[in-house]
Order: C-alpha cells, then sequence, then structure tokens
C-alpha cells in the first residue's frame, strides 16, 4: 500500500525532470567517431585511391551487398572499375572495414540516408568515393608496399631496404 | 417552445458536445501527460502543443479499413462498440455540472448510474465473445468477471454518501456537502469508490481485460478503424465519467469559493481527478488476474461493509435513536 503511494509521488516528480528527447530533425545527437554509419572509400594523402580491388571486403559481406571490378592503370596501380554498395542490403556490421587492408573502405558517423525510391539506395563508386584520406590521415599503402608501381621501383619505399641480387657473390 | 424547453435542450447539446468534443482530446492529454511523468515530450509536432494529433489520430482511424472477421458474429460484433459509448453517456444524464445544469435530475440518481454503468460490461462480454477468438474472450471473460466483482462494493462504497445526504439524487448530494465535502467523513468510502471506478473503466493498473502483454488487445483484438475508436471513446468517455461521480459525491461537486463560477470548480476539478487516473496508468504495474479478485473479494468488500456499518451506525447515534 506505501509502495503504491511511494511509486505514485516518485513519477508524480517526474513532472519537474528535464526531459531526455532529443528533438531529431531539429537537434542532432552527437555520434562517436567511431560509429557504423554511411560506408566511403577514401584516398590517400597524395589523393590517389586507397582502394587496391582485393575483393576481401565483398568476400567478408554478410548480406553480399558490395560488387566491384579490380582492373589496372597504366602504372601498374590497382583500382577497382566499378565499386557498388547496394545499401537497402548493407546492415553496417563494418566488416568491410575490418576486411580491407588498405584502409580504403571505412564507415562514417552518417546515417541520413533515407530515399523515396530504393534504386536511389545502390551507391556508385562515384557517390562512395570522398577526397580526403578518412580516418587515417598520412596512410599511404603504396608507399609502405613491396609492390613496384610506375614511378616507385622494388626496394623504394618506406622502411624497404633495396632488394638483394641473389645471384650475386659479392657480400 | 418556452423558456425552460429551450434550456434544457441546450443542456443536452451542450453536455453531449462537450463530452465528445473532450474524450478524443484525452488521448492527446493522455498522451502528453504520461510524456511529462516519462520524462519524454509525447506528441507535440502537429498544430499547437501537437494537439492537432487528436484530428489525424481520428482521420486515420476513419480511413483504416474496417474489417468484420468473417468467423465472427456480424450483428453482435457491430453493435459492442455502441453499447459502451451509449451506457456511459446516458449515466451523465444524473451528472450535476452547476446547480441547474444537469440533464435530468432523477432522484434515483446514484442507482441509475448505477445500472448504466452495470450494462456496460455488457459491451465488453458481447464484443469479446462475438469476436470468435480466444484472446478477446478470455479478455471478456477477464472483464466480466472483474466488472462483476467491483460492481459489488462500487454500489456499497456510494451507499456511504446516500446515509449521510439522505437522498440517491446527485444534485441533492451535492447540495448536502455545502458544509463539509464528504471525502472527509467518506474517505474509505472515497478509496473504494475510486478502485472501483478504475476497474469499472478498467484503466490501468485495472486493464485486465486488455492486458496488451498477455492478450494482444484482450477483448477489441479483433477491432479495427472506427469501431475500435468507439471502445476507446467509450473508455475516455468512462474516465470522465467516473471523475465526475466522484466530484459530485465526495467533492462538493461544483462548490468553491465563489470567485469562480460553479461549472468552473466542477471542471476543474473533473480535471484534476482525469491527471490524477493518467498518472495512475504512469505509475504502477497490472496485478495478476486472481491478485484483482482477491483485493476485491478479500479486502475492498469488508472495508466497504464495515465503512457503511460505522457510517450508517453515526447517523443513527446522531438522530439519537
Amino acid at each position: 500500500m506505501f509502495s503504491i503511494l511511494q511509486s505514485l509521488w516518485l513519477v508524480f516528480l517526474h513532472m519537474f525532470h528535464k526531459r531526455e528527447t532529443v528533438q531529431y530533425p531539429e537537434q542532432k545527437n552527437k555520434l562517436p567517431t567511431r560509429w557504423r554509419g554511411r560506408i566511403v572509400l577514401t584516398r590517400d594523402p597524395d589523393m590517389g585511391e586507397r582502394c587496391v580491388g582485393c575483393y576481401l571486403c565483398a568476400a567478408a559481406c554478410p548480406v553480399d551487398c558490395i560488387s566491384l571490378q579490380a582492373t589496372e592503370d597504366e602504372n601498374g596501380r590497382r583500382y577497382p572499375e566499378f565499386f557498388r554498395i547496394n545499401f537497402s542490403r548493407c546492415i553496417f556490421c563494418g566488416y568491410c572495414e575490418e576486411a580491407c587492408p588498405t584502409y580504403a573502405i571505412q564507415l562514417i558517423p552518417d546515417f541520413e540516408m533515407g530515399e523515396y525510391n530504393r534504386q536511389n539506395l545502390v551507391y556508385e563508386k562515384s557517390e562512395l568515393l570522398i577526397d580526403g584520406p578518412g580516418k587515417y590521415p598520412g596512410y599511404n599503402y603504396y608507399k609502405v608496399a613491396g609492390l613496384a608501381i610506375g614511378g616507385k621501383g622494388k626496394g623504394e619505399a618506406e622502411n624497404e631496404a633495396p632488394p638483394i641480387d641473389v645471384k650475386s657473390l659479392i657480400p | 417552445m418556452d423558456d425552460a424547453t429551450i434550456n434544457q435542450l441546450l443542456i443536452i447539446v451542450g453536455v453531449l458536445a462537450g463530452l465528445l468534443i473532450v474524450a478524443p482530446g484525452l488521448i492527446w492529454l493522455e498522451r502528453r501527460l504520461l510524456a511529462l511523468w516519462q520524462d519524454r515530450y509525447g506528441p507535440n509536432r502537429a498544430g499547437p502543443f501537437g494537439l492537432l494529433i487528436v484530428l489525424a489520430d481520428t482521420l486515420k482511424l476513419f480511413f483504416k479499413e474496417d474489417w468484420t472477421p468473417p468467423f465472427s458474429d456480424r450483428f453482435v460484433f457491430t453493435l459492442a462498440p455502441g453499447i459502451v459509448v451509449v451506457t456511459v453517456l446516458m449515466s451523465f444524464i444524473v451528472v450535476p455540472f452547476a446547480p441547474g445544469v444537469i440533464v435530468a435530475d432523477l432522484n434515483i440518481g446514484i442507482l441509475f448510474f448505477m445500472a448504466n454503468s452495470s450494462l456496460g460490461a455488457y459491451s465488453i462480454i458481447l464484443g469479446g465473445w462475438a469476436s470468435n477468438n480466444k484472446y478477446s474472450l478470455l479478455g471478456s471473460m477477464r472483464g466480466a468477471a472483474q466488472m462483476i466483482s467491483y460492481e459489488v462494493f462500487m454500489g456499497l462504497s456510494m451507499m456511504g454518501v446516500v446515509l449521510l445526504s439522505g437522498s440517491f439524487s446527485m444534485h441533492t448530494i451535492v447540495e448536502a456537502q455545502k458544509g463539509m465535502w464528504f471525502v472527509i467523513p467518506q474517505f474509505l468510502g472515497f478509496v473504494t469508490f475510486f478502485i472501483a471506478g478504475i476497474a469499472e473503466t478498467h484503466r490501468l493498473p485495472f486493464d485486465i481485460p486488455e492486458a496488451e502483454s498477455e492478450l494482444i488487445a484482450g477483448f477489441h483484438s479483433e477491432y479495427s478503424g472506427m469501431k475500435f475508436g468507439i471502445f476507446f471513446v467509450g473508455e475516455y468517455l468512462g474516465i470522465i465519467l467516473i471523475s465526475t461521480v466522484t466530484v459530485a459525491l465526495y467533492f462538493g461537486g461544483w462548490l468553491g469559493p465563489s470567485f469562480l463560477p460553479p461549472l468552473v470548480w466542477f471542471i476543474l476539478k473533473t480535471f484534476g481527478f482525469i491527471c490524477f487516473f493518467i498518472l495512475l496508468r504512469a505509475s504502477l504495474p497490472r496485478p495478476r488476474y486472481d491478485q484483482l479478485m482477491e483485493y476485491g473479494w478479500k479486502i475492498l468488500l469488508p472495508l466497504t461493509l464495515l465503512n457503511l456499518v460505522v457510517t450508517a451506525g453515526v447517523v443513527l447515534l446522531n438522530r439519537g435513536i
């Protein structure tokens, strides 16, 4: 009996509490930087595409919403010919970001992707690719990888020793 | 037509229109107040303070498919929602809003109110039965049991007031409270009457016939569109009815300091009780079905009987046998 009256009183006191509601469209919550939202493709600091078309993101995707086709430019740099994410399937699990060896694919804190037409949720590379490095500034895959591409020969990467001529006997 | 007839007609139309306008408005009030007590905002987009949500809700209900299940008893199924509204509106006939502002000052006012609110149980029973659905039937069975057992001491709890004022007429009862509101000598009666009233309108915490978490929506699971809407209007009318009757029987009706007109006093007090109904909904959990029955028969009924006997004894003593 007493507890009933007490709970009535305590609920009544909530009248003078601050309201917790965030009035969404006018007032926005600050999302943490690790929040998994819209997917973007990033560029390295020299504005080259980071994506090397390895298909690991497409393989990791549990709902198969990523499709891409890798190709090579004249310098031997691999890049995706097309890169397509169907956001009407995407579950924003972030596995693609974890799978990506070059930090190219990233999930950013943005979720306002509503569309009236479902077809518009299929994002092409032109919509996905951003002009910046995203969460990893300064990282440039080709600068640290041992792969020789046009303009960077074998052994010219950062922290990479020049290649050893295995046929030579000179130490 | 003479003035008296026109006056009477005006009162009838005024009461009917007022109630039917206020009842949907309570949907808004309830949602806003629940939100207030749960640190939310509630509907605040459509119109000033979200008031137009009432209009939007009504329009939505009108345009929804009004589906009658093929396995239901069509006639009774359609009839059931009407019964609750009709019986509750009938009860308002005897409610005195202000001196002279009463549709009909019957000399059996309280009995009339009791009779009509009991008839309201048919709405639940028939609605659940005609739906031909096990959840609905369970809900209506619970509703019937609940209303019957709570009606017993609802009537008994009002008898204390009748003893003190010596009349069944609501108008006379309010007049009799000029010296002291009956809530003071009849506090036990007030508490039991109010609890019975909550059970009678099957509002939370006594919404056992509906019990969303157990029975989907109980007796109106199969209802949709405006039929469902009418059940809801009936429920809100029931809240207003119990509030007005409580005010009239225990809180001096329209009586109050004279800086406000009597009607305003009545409305203010009623509003307070409506808010209390909503506060109850916001704070109390639903008792189990057998607990409900136990409270009713083992605690509240003996209490009302005790109250009745003591009141009768005191009245007799005062008369000096």
